[in-house]
C-alpha cells in the first residue's frame, strides 16, 4: 500500500455513515409475493429460458420446500416471512439497452454515484464490469475485448441463451442443487449473476468485477456466479456490493461456483457492504451466501479473499474441494461487526487428492453489541496423502458489549495430514491508543491505523484497487466504536 | 512555558502526587530524579494526558493556556512530546506510515502543508542519523521485535520528526547499555534549542553525565522535595537515595 493511498483514505475516515444508502428512482416490475411454483415458472418465462433451465428450477423448488432452515449457526435470525418477497424485482428500461447510450439515466447515475463507471472509456484501471441491479444485469462491459481472448464475461442470463453447453456442464456441479436450505432456494429462483469462461491457457488481461446493488423495497436478491478457468488458465475476480438503507430486513441469497482445470489459478476477491442496518439493529440485508470453488484437475489453485463490513447478518463459508492432486486452497478474510450486526462466517477445505494444500487466514473484528463467530471445517479424506493445512484464526475486540467465537472442526481420516490451528484473541489495548495520541493522531484515525494494521495480512492479497476501498471501509465501519 | 501549580494525582483513590510546583522556561533542561515509585512516571503521563488519573487539585498552564483541559493528541499537536519508559508494539502497522501521518497530523495543526512522501523521506533519512539507526526501521511494524535499545532509539527519532516545544523523556536511559545510552544522549543534545525545553525523568544519575542539566529536582512521595542544580545530582550519585528518605523522615 502505498503511503499516499493511506493518508488519503485516513482523511476521508471522519465521513460517517452508510454512504450508499440512496435509493434509485426507477420503475421496477415485481414478482408476485410469496414463493409458489407459478413464482418459479414466472421467473423462467421473463427470463425467456429454455426447458432444460426451468427443469433445473422445479427441481430445486421441491427439493427447497422438504429442507428445514438451518439453525447451527450462532446467530439470531428472526423468522423470515417468505410471503412477504418478491423473488423477482427488474428495473423497467424504456427499450432494451444495445449500447451504452441506452442504459436509462437513472441506472446510469445510480452506478456512477456508486464509483462504477459503465462507460469502457472512462476506466483507466481496465476492470471488466458486470452491474446487476436487482435481479437483472445492466451491463457487462469489455465483453468485446475478453472476446477476442476467447474469454467469455457475461450475465448468467445471456449465459444460459447463448452457451447452454457450458452451463448444463457446470451449474450446480460444486454447489449442488440441494446442498443446503439457500442454495436450493437460489437455484429455484435465482435470476441473474455473472458468468464467466476462460478458455485453456489464457491467462484474463484484466479483472473481471460483478458490481451487485439492491434497489427494490421487499424483494429478495438471488444471484449466480459461475466462474470457470479451464486448462492452465487465470483469473481475478472482484465482488462488490452495496444497497439502500431501509428499516426493513432484506434477503440476500446468492451461490458462487468456481472449477479450476489442471493449472489453472482462480482469485476470487470480494467487498461486502450490503446496509449492516441503524444503530439500534434496524434494518439491513441478511446474507446468506453459498460460496464454494474445486480444484478439478491437478496443480490448480483456488484463493477467496474476502472483506466483510455490511449486513445485519452474515452466513457464508467460503471452500474449497481439493480434488486435483497438488491443489491449493486459500482463505483469506476480514469480518468487522458493529452495533447488532452478526456474522457467522469462515472457510471449508475438502483435501481429497495427494499433496493437497491449504490455508485459512481469519481475522474477526467485532464492537459495539454485535457478534462474530469463526466457524470453519478442514477435513481429510483417506486418499488425501500428505495433505497439509494451516488455520489462523483472530479476533479483535473492541469494547466490552460485543462477542468473538472461534468453531473449527477438523477431521483427518489419512495419518499422513498435517493440520495446524492458532487461534488468538486481543483488544485494542489503551496503551496502543494513548501511544497514537501522543503522536498527533487522534482517536478515530489511531483507530484506523491500528485496524488496518492487524488486518494487513489479508488486506495485502487484494487487487490494488479493492485494498484502498477495504482500508476505507474498514475504517468506518468502526467508527465511533472506541472513547 | 510550562507552569505547575500545586499539582495532586489520585489513581483509585490513592494519591500519587502530593502538591507538585515546577516552572520550566524556554530553553531549559529539568531533570526529575527519585526512588522508585516515588510519582516520576506519574507526573510525565498526566502532563501527557492520560486519562486513568484522576486530578484532585491544582493548576498546569503550557504557553498560556490550561493543559489539563486539552486532549492528549492536541497536547501533542501542540508541541508536547512523552519519550515512553515502555514503547507499545502496534502490530501491522508500518513504521513509516505512523510516522508520515503523526507528522502531518501536527503540521496540519500548524497551518502547514502535509508533506509529500518524497519530502518526508528526505527529513526522514536526516533525523534517522541523529540516532544512528540507518535503515534499521524500515517496513518493520512501529516497535514489533524491537530491541530495547532500538525502542529507545525510535523514541527519540520520532521526537526528532515531529520537533516538539517540550519533551519529556521518562527513564528514557533504562535498559540501555553505555554505548546507546551516548547515542541517545546525544540525540537529545542535538535537539536542544532556545526556544524548546526539556524535562529528563531518570533514577539514575549516568544519563545527567550526557545531558547536562540546568535544574535538578528530587521527587520523593509524591512531593519535589529538593531543588537544585546539576550538582545536585552529583551528591545524589555518591549519598544516594536514603539521605533525601531520612531528612525527610526527621521533618
Amino acid at each position: 500500500m502505498a503511503e499516499g493511498e493511506n493518508r488519503k483514505l485516513l482523511d476521508e475516515i471522519t465521513q460517517s455513515d452508510y454512504k450508499y444508502g440512496f435509493e434509485t428512482n426507477i420503475e421496477t416490475e415485481f414478482a408476485p409475493f410469496g414463493l409458489t411454483e407459478d413464482t418459479v415458472r414466472y421467473i423462467s418465462a421473463k427470463k425467456n429460458e429454455p426447458e432444460f433451465m426451468l427443469e433445473f428450477r422445479l427441481k430445486a423448488y421441491q427439493r427447497w420446500k422438504q429442507m428445514k432452515l438451518p439453525n447451527w449457526a450462532h446467530l439470531t435470525i428472526p423468522e423470515i416471512n417468505f410471503e412477504e418477497i418478491s423473488f423477482y424485482a427488474a428495473p423497467i428500461q424504456k427499450k432494451a439497452p444495445g449500447s451504452l447510450d441506452e442504459i436509462d439515466p437513472e441506472l446510469r447515475s445510480t452506478f456512477n454515484k456508486l464509483g462504477i463507471s459503465l462507460e469502457e472509456q472512462m476506466r483507466l484501471s481496465g476492470i471488466a464490469v458486470d452491474a446487476v441491479m436487482d435481479s437483472v444485469s445492466v451491463k457487462t462491459t469489455f465483453t468485446d475485448t475478453l472476446a477476442k481472448h476467447g474469454i467469455i464475461f457475461c450475465s448468467m442470463s445471456e449465459a444460459i441463451q447463448h452457451h447452454p453447453d457450458l452451463i448444463k456442464k457446470y451449474l450446480a456441479s460444486v454447489v449442488p442443487v440441494s446442498d443446503n436450505y439457500y442454495a436450493a432456494l437460489n437455484s429455484a429462483v435465482f435470476s441473474d449473476g455473472s458468468f464467466a469462461y476462460i478458455p485453456k491457457g489464457v491467462r484474463c488481461p484484466m479483472e473481471l468485477s460483478t458490481y451487485f446493488r439492491i434497489n427494490a423495497k421487499n424483494s429478495g436478491q438471488f444471484e449466480r456466479t459461475l466462474i470457470v478457468a479451464d486448462e492452465g488458465s487465470y483469473v481475478s475476480y472482484l465482488e462488490g456490493c452495496t444497497a439502500p438503507m431501509r428499516d426493513e430486513n432484506q434477503l440476500h441469497a446468492a451461490v458462487v461456483e468456481i472449477v479450476a482445470l489442471e493449472n489453472a489459478e482462480v482469485k476470487y476477491s470480494t467487498v461486502q457492504n450490503w446496509y449492516p442496518g441503524d444503530k439500534q439493529g434496524k434494518g439491513g440485508i441478511y446474507n446468506f451466501v453459498t460460496k464454494r470453488g474445486i480444484c478439478k484437475g491437478n496443480n490448480s489453485k483456488i484463493s477467496w479473499t474476502q472483506v466483510e463490513t455490511g449486513s445485519a447478518i452474515t452466513w457464508k463459508y467460503p471452500g474449497v474441494l481439493l480434488r486435483g492432486d497438488n491443489s491449493v486452497g486459500e482463505f483469506y478474510s476480514v469480518a468487522v461487526t458493529n452495533n447488532h450486526q452478526q456474522a457467522d462466517t469462515g472457510s471449508k477445505m475438502i483435501h481429497i487428492g495427494k499433496n493437497t494444500k491449504s490455508t485459512i487466514i481469519s481475522k474477526g473484528i467485532s464492537a459495539g453489541f454485535s457478534n462474530n463467530s469463526y466457524r470453519g471445517l478442514v477435513k481429510v479424506m483417506k486418499n488425501a496423502e500428505n495433505a497439509r493445512n494451516y488455520t489462523q484464526c483472530d479476533s479483535l475486540l473492541m469494547g466490552e458489549k460485543c462477542g468473538a467465537h472461534t468453531f473449527p472442526y477438523i477431521e483427518v481420516d489419512n495419518v499422513s495430514a498435517i493440520v495446524e490451528h492458532e487461534a488468538t484473541t486481543s483488544k485494542i489495548s489503551e496503551d496502543q491508543l494513548f501511544y497514537c495520541l501522543q503522536r498527533g493522531i487522534d482517536t478515530e484515525k489511531a483507530v484506523g491505523l491500528i485496524v488496518n494494521g492487524y488486518a494487513r495480512e489479508v488486506l495485502s492479497k487484494l487487487p490494488m484497487e479493492f485494498a484502498v476501498e477495504a482500508q476505507k471501509l474498514l475504517a468506518i465501519s468502526l467508527e465511533g466504536s472506541v472513547g | 512555558m510550562l507552569k505547575i501549580k500545586d499539582l495532586r494525582v489520585s489513581i483509585n483513590n490513592k494519591e500519587i502526587l502530593k502538591g507538585i510546583s515546577l516552572n520550566v522556561n524556554k530553553g531549559e533542561v529539568h531533570a526529575i530524579m527519585g526512588p522508585n515509585g516515588s510519582g516520576k512516571s506519574t507526573l510525565a503521563s498526566v502532563l501527557a494526558g492520560r486519562d486513568i488519573y484522576e486530578i484532585t487539585a491544582g493548576t498546569v498552564e503550557y504557553n498560556g493556556k490550561d493543559l489539563l483541559d486539552q486532549a492528549p493528541d492536541v497536547r501533542a499537536k501542540e508541541g508536547i512530546f512523552l519519550g515512553f519508559q515502555y514503547p507499545v508494539e502496534i502490530p501491522g502497522v508500518n513504521m513509516m506510515t505512523f510516522m508520515r501521518t503523526a507528522v502531518n497530523e501536527i503540521r496540519t495543526h500548524r497551518g502547514l502543508e502535509p508533506l509529500s512522501a518524497k519530502a518526508f523521506l528526505a527529513l526522514s533519512e536526516e533525523r534517522k542519523t541523529l540516532v544512528e539507526i540507518g535503515s534499521r526501521f524500515d517496513g518493520r511494524s512501529v516497535n514489533e521485535g524491537f530491541s530495547g535499545g532500538e525502542k529507545k532509539r525510535n523514541e527519540i527519532y520520532q521526537m526528532a520528526m515531529l520537533e516538539p516545544t517540550l519533551a519529556i523523556l521518562d527513564e528514557t536511559d533504562s535498559g540501555l547499555d553505555i554505548d546507546a545510552l551516548k547515542v541517545v544522549a546525544n540525540g537529545v543534545n542535538k535537539l536542544r534549542k532556545p526556544e524548546n525545553a526539556t524535562i529528563v525523568i531518570t533514577h539514575y544519575q549516568r544519563l545527567l553525565d550526557f545531558i547536562i542539566p540546568d535544574f535538578v529536582h528530587v521527587l520523593y512521595n509524591g512531593k519535589i522535595v529538593k531543588s537544585g542544580g546539576k550538582e545536585l545530582a552529583l551528591e545524589l550519585e555518591i549519598r544516594g537515595y536514603d539521605w533525601i528518605k531520612k531528612e525527610q523522615g526527621e521533618n
